[in-house]
């Protein structure tokens, strides 16, 4: 087995190791990578800036704990610059893990807002997140297409009472609320097909603003709504999230990541070319070898 | 972190470390972290499924005496043909499963035809009839890239007629688009499963073994 037999025939063993070790020391050591940010997450970005505070947003968390790494920083970022804002949330979990992310990412970034900070020059004077003045969160229930069809002529349909069983009429910040018509847009952070559930039944039927934030796997498939003007914004994957919070000058899990994800690509990368050599090189002997060279 | 909490960690911890055992080779640790967590999730699914849908909208909506009388009686509909459903089960009473499935097939092809129409078919081919030479060079570009691609990808499948000559040039030239996009998907799927195992190591270094604050 000559060197280019050995490069194609790898044992995946090596790589997995390689990557890890990559993985571990690019972890271990802080430095920063940039990011540039591309115009469809400033989208979102310049969406959430521009509201008048008090407006109200509804964000959509139907992601399982299998993509919490993904997209609990898109969460974290997005929902801290609404809260920073003071723009008041909606928040419905379709997915059926999904209350338990939000239920997290409500309790953390509640915590969060406690402190004072300054993003981009700005100082925000940290405060009391409450249940019902900044938030209400419906919960989940089955049936995501009904839900969101549902929705469409009133949210009591779907939720009668929000996940905590207070009842939609006694929120403070419901009265008035009926359906999405009296949201500024909806953000749906999703790790499956309610996305299609969320463009099709959603945005297609009540034509209400739509901006998505998806995994890595889902992000390409979803282009071409981008480019239909049915959604005017998408996060994809952990880079999505290092977008947002650059923008929002909120470093956080995301930003932190791109360091890892940018030698873990290159490694990749590496044994891709490598294989390819060995490939090409083993074609054009064989080739030589034909012709008695 | 109280006791419990410490334990949730450490617990999540070997788990990870089962799951991750099998990168070197199928092993017993690998087996078990397995089965821990199809068993798990076919329990946790179970309750979901019992709370959700027969408790909260079956037997609270039956038992419910502020509601209708109708009202009362449309949930027993969905209840009788989800039994149906199960009549599957058995050989000779088997076809009357037929009559949910029938009910679900008409109801979701009701609700897809026309939302689905739309917004996958009418929308994305209005997006691709662009003029393509308005705007600056870069969305001469694009647009021209958008035409081309969607014609000669639309090209490579029709498979009415031989793709030779200038057919089978357009042809080619969609293979080479499909290609890209297929590539773009493959390298954000990498991206996407890197941010998995990125959040891996979150966890171990920084929430179980606290070497990162």
């Amino acid at each position: 087995m000559n060197i280019f037999d050995k490069m194609m025939r790898l044992d995946r063993r090596w790589i997995f190791l390689f990557l890890i070790i990559v993985c571990v020391v690019t972890y271990i050591i802080p430095f920063k990578v940039p990011i540039h940010v591309v115009p469809e997450v400033r989208s979102i970005y310049d969406f959430i800036d521009t509201l008048e505070p008090g407006k109200i947003v509804l964000i959509a968390i139907d992601y399982d704990p299998n993509n919490l790494a993904e997209l609990q920083p898109m969460t974290f970022a997005i929902v801290e610059h609404c809260w920073r804002r003071k723009i008041k949330i909606i928040f419905t979990a379709l997915s059926q893990n999904g209350p338990g992310m939000a239920e997290q990412a409500i309790r953390d970034i509640s915590d969060s807002m406690k402190v004072d900070k300054t993003y981009n020059g700005k100082f925000y004077k940290g405060r009391e997140i409450k249940n019902g003045i900044d938030y209400t969160f419906l919960g989940y229930k089955p049936y995501y297409g009904l839900v969101i069809l549902g929705m469409g002529q009133d949210f009591r349909l779907p939720f009668p009472t929000d996940y905590y069983g207070t009842p939609l009429d006694s929120i403070p910040m419901m009265k008035g609320v009926l359906n999405y018509d009296q949201t500024a847009g909806v953000i749906d952070i999703s790790g499956g097909s309610i996305t299609d559930a969320w463009i099709n039944y959603g945005q297609g039927r009540f034509n209400f603003p739509l901006a998505l934030g998806l995994t890595g796997v889902m992000t390409a498939q979803y282009y071409p709504y981008l480019g239909s003007g049915q959604i005017f914004g998408i996060m994809g994957g952990l880079l999505g999230a290092a977008e947002y919070e650059k923008l929002a000058d909120n470093p956080g899990r995301a930003m932190g990541g791109m360091r890892i994800q940018l030698y873990a690509h290159m490694v990749i990368i590496l044994f891709i070319v490598m294989g390819n050599v060995g490939f090409f090189m083993n074609k054009r002997k064989k080739k030589l070898r034909e012709k008695g060279i | 972190m109280g006791f419990w909490g410490q334990f949730g960690v450490w617990l999540a911890a070997l788990l990870t470390i089962g799951i991750i055992s099998f990168l070197y080779k199928d092993n017993f640790l690998y087996k078990a972290c397995e089965a821990i967590f199809v068993g798990i999730s076919a329990g946790y699914w179970f309750i979901v499924y019992y709370w959700d849908n027969l408790y909260k909208k079956f037997y609270l909506q039956v038992t419910n005496h502020d509601l209708t009388s109708w009202e009362r009686i449309i949930p027993w509909v969905g209840f009788i043909l989800g039994v149906m459903m199960l009549s599957r089960l058995f050989e000779k009473i088997g076809w009357l499963s037929r009559w949910p499935l029938a009910f679900i097939v008409g109801a979701t092809a009701g609700l897809y035809m026309m939302i689905y129409f739309v917004s996958n078919a009418m929308a994305q081919v209005a997006s691709t009839i662009i003029p393509v030479f308005i705007g600056d060079w870069a969305t001469i570009i694009a647009n021209f890239f958008i035409v081309a691609g969607t014609f000669c990808g639309l090209v490579y499948f029709f498979f009415s007629k031989e793709h030779k000559g200038a057919f089978g040039l357009a042809s080619r030239v969609g293979i080479w688009f499909l290609m890209i996009t297929f590539g773009a998907s493959f390298g954000y799927t990498v991206m996407s499963r890197m941010s998995l195992m990125i959040g891996r190591l979150d966890f171990l270094f920084g929430t179980w073994l606290g070497m990162i604050k």
